[in-house]
C-alpha cells in the first residue's frame, strides 16, 4: 500500500516557499534546498533539537520523543561557550566534573548529538548584531535566529523534518517572548517547522502539529521566568540531575566577560577577534597599565600552565628569584613599560614583600631580560588597571 | 583496518569533539584513531561522544605532556 498523501499541506508548503523568496531573507536557505516531499501518515518523522546542556532543552526533546519521534541533538560551538573544560584549567575547580553538558544530556536522553564549530560564522553575530546587546555583549536573539537557521540548514542536508528548540514565552528578556518568537522562526528560515515544545500551547500551531506528526494536546503551554513548571515535569521523566539553569551557557552574558571583551575592542581599534582572543578573556587576572599594554596574570598553577601556551606569541614574564605568576603581555611595550609590567610581575609573586624580585621578561621570539626590580605595593595599583 | 592519528593537542573542549566528528566521518567501520589531547576533559566528552555515535573508546593513556584515546569506527 502506498503512502497517504496530504495534498493540502504541499499546497501550504509550495505558498510558504514563495513567501519566502519574495521576501528575500538572508537565511531563508534551507526549504528551497530541499526537495518537495509527500507527506506520509506512516514514515517515521525525524527532529533536531537544538540542545544547550540546560533543562528546558533537555525537557523539550524529551517530550518529543514520547510522542515516537526519531529526535537528534544538535549543539553549536561558537567559542563564547560556558563549558567543563573552561572551569578545568582553574585548580579550584578540578573537583567539579568536566563534563560537556550537551554531550551529556544526549546520553541520558539516548540521542545522537552533533556538535558544529559555527566560530567564524558566528563572528558577524557577535560584532554587529542586528537587533543589538542584552545586558552585556550578548546578542541573544540575532543568536537564537542564527542558531536556529543553521539547524533549519542542517536539517535540509540530512532530511529532517522540524527543528524543537526549548524556548520558553517570557523565560529570557531578550529572545524569548512573545512578540521575538516569530521573528526567530521567520529570519531563521525555520518558518512553521520550528516547533517549541514547552509552550507550544501558546503559540499558533506549526507544521508538525498540524500534519499530525506530533501531538498538539501532548505539548505544554508553559510561560515565564518561573522554573517550578519544568523541574516539576523533570521529576515525573525522572530527571534529577541538570546543568542549573541561572548560570546561562554563554560568556557574552556575564558582566566581567562582556568588559573584557569592550576593552579588547577598544584597545584593538575593531571589533575583530579570533578563538585565541576570547579564549584567553576568559582567563586570569586582566590588568591594563596603560592604554597600549595589558598584563594577563595567571591565577594558579593551572592558569599558568594554560598561558604558558601561548609563551611563542605574546612576550610574557615571570619571576626567578621567587615563585609566582606566568603573565602575558598583550600590545606594545617600550622599556618604561616592561619595567612597570615588571614590577606588576613580582606583586603577583611569593616575593610582594621582598625588597628586590628579578623577573624574566621574555619576547614572543625567546629572547630573555632579566629585570630585577621592587614590587609594586597595592596602592600603586590604581582600581581602574583592573578589567 | 588502519591506524590513524588525530592531533588534538592545544585545543580545549568541545573542540577535540568536534575534530573527532569530522575525522570519522572520513573512516571507514573497523579501523582506529588515536587522539592526542592536553585538555583532561576530553577523557569524559570523548568517550560520551563515542558512547552515543555508536563507536568504542578501546585504550586511554596517559604520556608525559599529553593524553591519547584510541577510537574504534563503529
Amino acid at each position: 500500500m502506498g503512502p497517504f498523501l496530504f495534498a493540502g499541506s504541499l499546497a501550504r508548503r509550495r505558498r510558504h516557499r514563495a513567501v519566502c523568496s519574495c521576501r528575500g531573507f538572508a537565511l531563508v536557505l534551507p526549504l528551497p534546498l530541499r526537495r518537495p516531499k509527500a507527506y506520509s501518515m506512516t514514515e517515521q518523522r525525524k527532529a533536531v533539537a537544538l540542545i544547550s546542556g540546560g533543562l528546558d532543552s533537555m525537557l523539550a526533546a524529551r517530550l518529543i520523543l514520547e510522542q515516537g519521534i526519531h529526535v537528534e541533538g544538535i549543539n553549536f560551538f561558537t567559542g563564547f561557550c560556558v563549558e567543563g573544560h573552561t572551569h578545568a584549567i582553574r585548580n579550584h575547580h578540578r573537583q567539579k566534573p568536566k563534563r560537556n553538558n550537551a554531550l551529556w544530556v544526549a546520553e541520558e536522553l539516548g540521542i545522537k548529538l552533533h556538535i558544529i564549530d559555527v566560530i567564524e560564522e558566528y563572528k558577524d553575530i557577535v560584532i554587529s548584531p542586528k537587533h543589538g546587546y542584552g545586558a552585556n555583549l550578548n546578542p541573544c536573539l540575532d543568536c537564537k535566529a542564527f542558531m536556529v537557521g543553521k539547524a533549519s540548514a542542517w536539517m535540509g542536508q540530512n532530511d529532517f523534518d522540524f527543528i524543537i528548540t526549548g524556548e520558553v514565552i517570557g523565560q529570557r528578556p531578550k529572545s524569548q517572548r512573545r512578540d521575538t518568537m516569530p521573528l526567530v522562526a521567520r529570519e531563521s528560515g525555520a518558518f512553521d517547522r520550528l516547533l517549541r515544545p514547552l509552550c507550544a500551547k501558546l503559540l499558533p500551531p506549526t507544521l508538525p502539529e498540524r500534519e499530525g506528526w506530533v501531538q498538539r494536546e501532548k505539548l505544554l503551554g508553559l510561560n515565564g521566568r518561573n522554573r517550578k513548571p519544568q523541574i516539576r515535569l523533570a521529576a515525573r521523566f525522572g530527571i534529577d540531575d541538570y546543568a542549573q539553569p541561572a548560570g546561562g551557557c554563554c560568556f557574552l552574558t556575564d558582566r566581567s566577560y562582556a568588559n573584557k571583551l569592550s576593552d579588547f575592542w577598544q584597545a584593538r581599534g575593531d571589533k575583530s577577534y579570533e578563538l585565541d582572543d576570547i579564549m584567553l578573556l576568559k582567563v586570569g587576572r586582566h590588568l591594563r597599565p596603560r592604554a597600549h599594554f595589558k598584563l594577563i596574570v595567571g591565577r594558579d598553577e593551572g592558569e599558568n600552565n594554560f598561558l604558558s601556551g601561548y609563551r611563542r606569541q605574546y612576550p610574557h614574564l615571570y619571576p626567578t628569584s621567587h615563585k609566582g605568576a606566568l603573565v602575558l603581555l598583550t600590545g606594545k611595550a617600550n622599556s618604561d613599560d616592561l619595567q612597570l609590567a615588571a614590577r606588576l610581575t613580582a606583586r603577583f609573586s611569593q616575593g610582594r614583600d621582598a625588597a628586590r624580585v628579578s623577573i624574566a621578561v621574555c619576547d614572543a621570539d625567546g629572547h630573555q631580560q632579566t629585570l630585577t626590580v621592587r614590587p609594586l605595593t597595592p596602592n600603586e595599583i590604581p582600581p581602574h588597571w583592573y578589567l | 583496518m588502519t591506524r590513524h592519528e588525530l592531533d588534538a593537542r592545544r585545543l580545549l573542549c568541545p573542540l577535540p569533539v568536534i575534530r573527532v566528528q569530522e575525522k570519522m566521518t572520513t573512516l571507514p567501520s573497523g579501523d582506529t584513531l588515536d587522539v592526542l589531547c592536553t585538555d583532561p576533559g576530553a577523557l569524559n566528552d570523548i568517550p560520551a561522544w563515542c558512547r552515543i555515535n555508536g563507536h568504542k573508546v578501546i585504550d586511554t593513556r596517559t604520556e608525559e605532556h599529553h593524553i591519547i584515546i584510541t577510537i574504534e569506527v563503529g
